[in-house]
């Protein structure tokens, strides 16, 4: 996912100044890490550089984050293609810690390997036991229930793959290092 | 401060099969506890020890530091009564009885009069959304409604503990998350202490603490990997 193409989107319903876009993107998207301000105006400055928004108006006596934004063609062009690609359905967290299980068993062998498989799923099953008290909180609005599922589906499934992968690292660390 | 639910070095056999061997562990009052592991870990056997419905060969079982070995039948049945309340994958209705008589029975048994015991049955099948089937025998329901209903039951006498042993393994899964929520809710609520057993990750995320079995024995990388010497 990308922060452009989610700032587009948030775009897309009228001009909105920088930290309207922070708040709306924090707000919309709660699992998701929190966008930096910085991050937000280094983004516009992109889009903007590529045509695919423009400054529409600026408070009179103000900083950056009195700029407001809008969609060009371009952008809402832009956006509708992104909406429509189908995603590559490459699993991305599961690149990083498989990578990593390569690299540990090659650099520091299996028992150190076998640590980090062991801390890594403790963290993970921490993180689902959160994301489990989202969902089950009193109160709890359907974005947040949904935002939760999304996030506990991809954790299950990297837990699924931690604990397989325990059970192989013998095997595959004399693979590793044959 | 002692455990509201201590296992000592439990071990338990059927015939040659070793089920528990050596199992220590305690749940404290109003904690949720799911206790994992692969098929024939020794979970289900586990839960049914500690709830005394199963004896142990040795080791003991205590609730509120009393051993519920050294209690009479009696006082072990009356125990299970009022402070347990249990639940299996397959609810087990009493297929002669309607949803709300059904969820009404463990008031009955606890000596409340019928109509009090009716009304907060009915109370019971509307906190689970289905209190439309109070008199609908459990025939005549869907196997998540009867489900409902068993967990109704369970939590009727308002007990001090819940086993609950696979609750939600048959039911799909937005059925389930509103099963185990509601058990959340009613556990935080009453300070019920659960022991959940199950084998998903996703259901026991629901839990604060989770103990892992691995051939009779806790394992206690949580993993059902490493197991202690
Ligand atoms: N009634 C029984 N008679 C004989 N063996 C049993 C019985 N119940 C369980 N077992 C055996 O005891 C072990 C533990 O079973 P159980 O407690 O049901 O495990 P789990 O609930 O984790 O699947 C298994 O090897 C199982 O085959
Ligand atoms: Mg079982």
């Amino acid at each position: 996912m990308s922060t452009s193409h989610v700032l587009l989107g948030l775009l897309s319903g009228g001009a909105r100044h920088g930290y309207e876009l922070k708040r709306a993107h924090d707000d919309r998207l709660p699992q998701a890490k929190p966008l930096a301000f910085g991050q937000v105006y280094a983004t516009l400055g992109r889009l903007e550089r590529d045509g695919l928004v423009e400054q529409s108006g600026q408070d009179r006596d103000a900083g950056p984050d009195r700029t407001s934004y809008s969609l060009t063609g371009a952008g809402r062009t832009r956006l509708a293609e992104w909406l429509a690609a189908i995603e590559s359905p490459a699993p991305y967290v599961t690149s990083t810690l498989f990578a990593k299980v390569m690299v540990s068993l090659l650099v520091a062998g299996e028992e150190t390997t076998t640590g980090y498989l062991i801390a890594q799923r403790e963290a993970h099953v921490a993180r689902l036991r959160e994301l489990t008290g989202i969902k089950t909180a009193r109160g709890a609005s359907a974005g947040d229930v949904v935002a939760a599922d999304y996030a506990i589906a991809h954790l299950d499934a990297d837990l699924r793959w931690l604990q397989t992968t325990l059970l192989r690292v013998a095997e595959l660390n004399q693979e590793v290092n044959s | 401060m002692t455990a509201l639910l201590q296992g000592a070095a439990l071990h338990r056999r059927y015939g040659r099969t070793p089920a528990l061997r050596g199992v220590d562990m305690e749940v404290a009052e109003g904690e949720i506890v799911a206790v994992t592991g692969p098929s024939g870990c020794g979970k289900s056997t586990l839960l049914h020890c500690l709830a005394g419905l199963l004896k142990v060969d040795s080791g003991g079982v205590s609730y509120r530091g009393q051993d519920l070995g050294s209690l009479s039948e009696a006082a072990r049945s009356r125990l299970r009564r009022t402070e347990f309340g249990v639940l299996f994958q397959f609810g087990q209705l009493v297929p002669e009885l309607t949803a709300v008589e059904n969820v009404a029975l463990p008031l009955l048994l606890a000596g409340s009069r019928r109509r009090q015991a009716r009304k907060v049955a009915g109370e019971w099948l509307d906190r689970f959304g289905v209190a439309e089937l109070a008199d609908k025998l459990p025939g005549a329901m869907s196997g998540g409604q009867q489900q409902r209903c068993a967990t109704a039951r369970s939590l009727v006498t308002e007990p001090r503990v819940l086993f609950a042993d696979e609750p939600t393994g048959a039911l799909d899964v937005l059925t389930g998350e509103r099963v185990l929520s509601e058990i959340v809710h009613v556990a935080r609520e009453r300070s019920m202490a659960v022991v959940l057993v199950t084998h998903e990750p996703q259901i026991a995320a629901y839990a604060d603490r989770e103990i892992a079995l691995r051939d009779g024995v806790v394992d206690p990388s949580g993993l059902g990997l490493r197991m202690p010497a």
